[in-house]
């Protein structure tokens, strides 16, 4: 089985995800949406109509219209722009969070799985429990003790998905251990961590890919969670859950699109990362099973 | 050894395993409340007047300037009866605060949980018999979706759909209508208490303040149950004893659930005791949109009133919450397959 893969081509490797994902179209409309998503965050500055943050009090709380697609809110910014350029903030947010929870947890995770032993006993038993612990607690906790700054909601939203990384990085790894490639780097004369990092973590990355793209979702949610709640990111800054806790106030009022744009925009982009986590997991099963 | 005190050992085990996790939350507490901005001294002593000697004096009242050592043993010492410190904001004691609103996220969080099996297992079991079909992912993208949809925007979206648009549900503030007279507490559960007081307009509006935040906090949970017990019921249906059901021409309540969902349901339970805890950090959230008098939104408000000593409460409290309910699905593990009690 392993031995066939090792004999596929690129072109075959391709063909097969080609191939799973038009199997599925829910997550084929993912893999098409995210590039736009991505694209749409890092031209905003260029595409927005309006400037985000200025304030216009002649038109203020205008329903969605050509002018203004997704209306003004209480002080007459334009909702569209301001959801636009929000999403650069969210997505860096996610991204460096999910970054930092990456390089962490792989090298606790494979370091304590490498060496085995007792350390790696206890980093199990430790993931375990904090994998079901409400990390949103203590997310809330650490924003709080940190101070309201991008960095300690980055931190915050690294934590609540390190332990994941660790323990699918310990897991992968403890697999690979025995495989024989792993044998051949030792006899070649490599060190232990030249084998772990040069040979297993990489072979163990299409899995973790998996996990960083459900870990962005996550990672997403939490940022927009916490400053939903009144923690970190604070108006005026043009984030979706700031966005969405201001148009709260609001919708009693009638004036649903402040606060059901930047809603939206955050569900697409969480069930962007989700189904494409989805569909990346089945490109990998097929190899697997193959 | 008889059954039972083989269960009891285990449950005996488990309590014990989770004492490293109870320390290490109190530890976290501990240093929290200290690298948390300001300084607790100054709070204590309250007023414009406060002086910097009567600062110091409620630190030496307060054993601030005593080793961290000794302050964190201290620190043990007064968690372990009980005692989490008062609350600036409410005045009263942080124990008595959590006492007080605790019943309501319980409530919450209880009919929550409730609600989502009710949705997700029904689905579970009809995507994985029709494993494949378009109601297969029609299901799984729904459940997806909810799953994508932060608690804050559910809640909003309920709020503004069924409060605002079609006016069908009350609005979105506290446990009761507050022109109505609570029932008398004896749990402190608003749906039981006012059934035990037979007052059944108390028990209908309960029930309706009830419905949106619990199928909000309901909807994040879904997707990951209704998956488990799809891939467990696809598991299970396809093994012998299922055919032979199948064969011998049994009916399908027989077939699917008898037997189908019986054995399907260990996995389904372990994926309980993961959302239960992801519910908690919800709370929060809920909580805030909902105006629900719960510990959540006790914990966030003093947070944001920089009153820390309710927050320690809080975080404690989640961690004990988190203890017994883990503890009670193992425990039902060990009931129902005994080779897990085995080792």
């Amino acid at each position: 089985m392993s031995a066939e893969l090792t004999h596929l081509g690129f072109a075959d490797r391709a063909g097969h995800a080609v191939q799973a994902v038009a199997r599925n179209p829910v997550s084929a409309a993912a893999f098409a949406f995210m590039p736009a998503l991505l694209m749409l965050a890092a031209l905003a500055p260029w595409i927005i109509p309006y400037d985000p943050d200025a304030t216009d009090l002649d038109h203020v709380l205008l329903g969605p219209s050509a002018l203004h697609w997704f209306g003004t809110d209480q002080v007459g910014r334009d909702v569209f722009s301001r959801v636009l350029i929000a999403s650069r903030l969210d997505l860096a947010i996610a991204f460096a969070a999910v970054l930092l929870s990456f390089l962490g947890g792989t090298f606790v995770g494979g370091a304590a799985a490498f060496f085995g032993g007792t350390v790696d006993r206890v980093v199990g038993r430790a993931t375990d429990v904090l994998m079901t612990f409400p990390l949103f607690v203590v997310a809330m906790a650490m924003v709080a003790a940190l101070g309201n700054s991008i960095q300690s909601i980055v931190l915050a939203s690294a934590v609540v998905n390190l332990p994941f990384f660790v323990r699918l990085a310990r897991s992968e790894v403890s697999i690979l251990r025995v495989q024989e490639y792993v044998e051949a780097a030792r006899a070649g004369g490599n060190s232990n961590l030249q084998i772990l990092f040069g040979f297993m973590i990489p072979n163990a990355l299409p899995t973790l890919t998996v996990q960083v793209s459900t870990g962005l979702g996550w990672a997403v949610l939490n940022a927009a969670s916490l400053s939903f709640i009144g923690l970190g990111i604070r108006p005026p800054t043009a984030e979706w859950g700031v966005m969405v806790a201001e148009g709260a106030a609001n919708i009693l009022s009638g004036y649903w699109w402040l606060a059901i744009f930047p809603g939206a925009a955050l569900t697409l982009t969480v069930l962007c990362f989700n189904l494409l986590g989805d569909g990346l997991r089945d490109i990998i099963d097929v190899r697997t099973r193959r | 050894m008889t059954r039972d005190s083989e269960i009891w050992r285990f449950v005996f085990r488990r309590l014990l395993g989770t004492l490293p996790l109870l320390l290490g939350v109190a530890v976290f507490t501990f240093i929290l409340v200290r690298v948390l901005p300001g300084d607790p001294a100054a709070y204590y002593a309250t007023g414009p007047l406060a002086t910097t000697d009567k600062i110091a004096q409620v630190r030496t009242a307060l054993g601030l300037d005593r080793p961290i050592i000794e302050q964190l043993v201290r620190y043990f010492g007064e968690i372990a009866f009980g005692d989490l410190g008062r609350s600036l904001v409410t005045g009263q004691l942080v124990s008595r605060d959590l006492i007080d609103r605790f019943p309501a996220s319980f409530e919450l969080t209880l009919v929550a949980m409730i609600l989502a099996l009710a949705i997700s297992i029904p689905l579970g079991i009809v995507a994985a018999i029709r494993a494949g079909s378009w109601i297969d992912h029609a299901v799984r993208f729904a459940g997806t979706l909810g799953v994508s949809m932060p608690a804050f925007v559910a809640g909003i979206l309920l709020i503004f759909v069924f409060y605002f648009k079609l006016g069908i549900a009350p609005e979105p503030i506290d446990r009761i209508d507050p022109f109505m007279l609570k029932p008398p507490t004896v749990t402190g559960l608003m749906l039981l208490d006012s059934l035990i007081a037979a007052d059944f307009r108390a028990f209908s509006s309960a029930a309706g303040r009830l419905l949106l935040p619990a199928l909000t906090m309901a909807v994040i949970v879904i997707a990951p149950l209704m998956r488990m017990t799809r891939a467990s019921m696809i598991a299970v249906l396809s093994s012998d004893f299922i055919r032979t059901a199948r064969a011998a021409g049994m009916n399908w309540w027989t077939v699917y659930v008898r037997y189908g969902l019986r054995n399907a349901l260990l996995p389904v339970l372990t994926t309980i005791g993961l959302v239960v805890s992801y519910q908690l950090g919800a709370n929060v959230v809920v909580e805030k949109v909902f105006a629900w008098p719960g510990v959540g939104s006790y914990a966030l408000n003093s947070l944001l009133a920089t009153d820390y000593a309710p927050v320690q409460g809080y975080v404690l409290l989640m961690a004990c919450v988190y203890v017994v309910i883990n503890t009670a699905i193992d425990i039902l593990y060990a009931v129902i397959d005994p080779r897990v009690r085995v080792n």
